[in-house]
């Protein structure tokens, strides 16, 4: 049986269909969880999806995490669930205290939309092992709030448990040590900016986006 | 009793404020010269019911520390007084 691959859509989310289809194609089956159902409906792993939750108001992420399915996603998480965060999913998972850290605007003062080198750092994580450890990954950014960062302890702690998953080979944003995504104490929680689903086929440019999307489902 | 709140959410020094520095460099086009330190920032007003105003302060503090600021990157300066703005 296909695992079910919950991905959550609040009012704003606009990657939610993307990601969809790349679930799909990696051989999932991919349904759209409500942010007002507080509830995870039994899913296999949860994916929360870039856009604009909630209008980004007040901050990036920072109504969303008041949605019923919140408490559903954090009680999934504690059980040791796969999350994934992607982008404005990023800022959500940080908001509701899921990820440390936070994302403050672009250093080149830029909306950043183009396509990026990520080295793998860590293969363990939900998001990172089946790829291959130090291979170097084109997929697309496409944000404003993308620059990581975090006080001097946590991004030493981030650095001593093997939690930075990825990291830019040319930084782009800003983020403090070339993040690009990291993951929580039980390695199954991650938050990352770019966007493995837009990375899925030789028509879009690339299809290093795969071996991360196989990696939730392993 | 009624206070009424006034917030100011900065971002924290350090942090990159691309409206501010944005704002910053149109300045002198305008003539004015020598202005520095541009700093956009984030104002929210509510009124607040508490017993008094320490119980109001300790709530909106609260307010500021889970909500209303993300305290990785931003501070929050609060007034109060006594009394409905609105």
């Amino acid at each position: 049986m296909s695992p079910r691959v919950g991905v959550v859509l609040f009012p704003g989310s606009n990657c939610e269909q993307d990601m969809i289809e790349a679930m799909g194609l990696v051989g999932a089956e991919p349904e759209i969880l409500w942010h007002g159902d507080a509830t995870t409906k039994g899913v296999d792993a949860v994916i929360v999806p870039g856009g604009f939750a909630h209008g980004d108001y007040l901050r990036p992420g920072a109504i969303a995490r008041f949605s019923p399915i919140m408490g559903a996603v954090s009680e999934f998480a504690a059980a040791g669930g796969p999350v994934v965060g992607i982008c404005n999913g990023f800022q959500v998972l940080t908001e509701a205290g899921l990820l440390p850290g936070a994302l403050q605007k672009n250093a080149g003062l830029k909306f950043v939309c183009t396509m990026v080198e990520l080295r793998v750092e860590s293969t363990d994580s939900v998001l990172t092992r089946g790829a291959e450890a130090g291979s170097v990954l084109r997929v697309p950014i496409n944000h404003f709030e993308g620059n990581y960062t975090c006080d001097a302890d946590t991004l030493a702690q981030l650095r001593a448990e093997d939690r930075i998953v990825l990291r830019y080979v040319e930084n782009p944003n800003g983020s403090i040590d070339d993040i690009a995504g990291i993951c929580n104490e039980g390695r199954n929680v991650v938050g990352l900016m770019p966007h493995p689903e837009r990375a899925t086929s030789e028509l879009l440019g690339s299809i290093d986006g795969l071996p991360l999307l196989r990696s939730i489902l392993s | 009793m009624i206070f009424s709140v006034q917030v100011e959410v900065r971002l924290r020094p350090g942090i990159a404020d691309p409206q501010g520095s944005t704002i910053e460099r149109a300045i002198p086009t305008l003539g004015v010269a020598g202005v520095t330190g541009v700093r956009v920032g984030k104002f929210i007003r509510f009124d607040i019911d508490a017993a008094d105003e320490a119980s109001a302060r300790a709530s909106v503090e609260d307010l500021c520390r889970r909500f209303l600021t993300n305290p990785v990157i931003e501070d929050s300066f609060i007034e109060l007084s006594a009394g409905a703005a609105s």
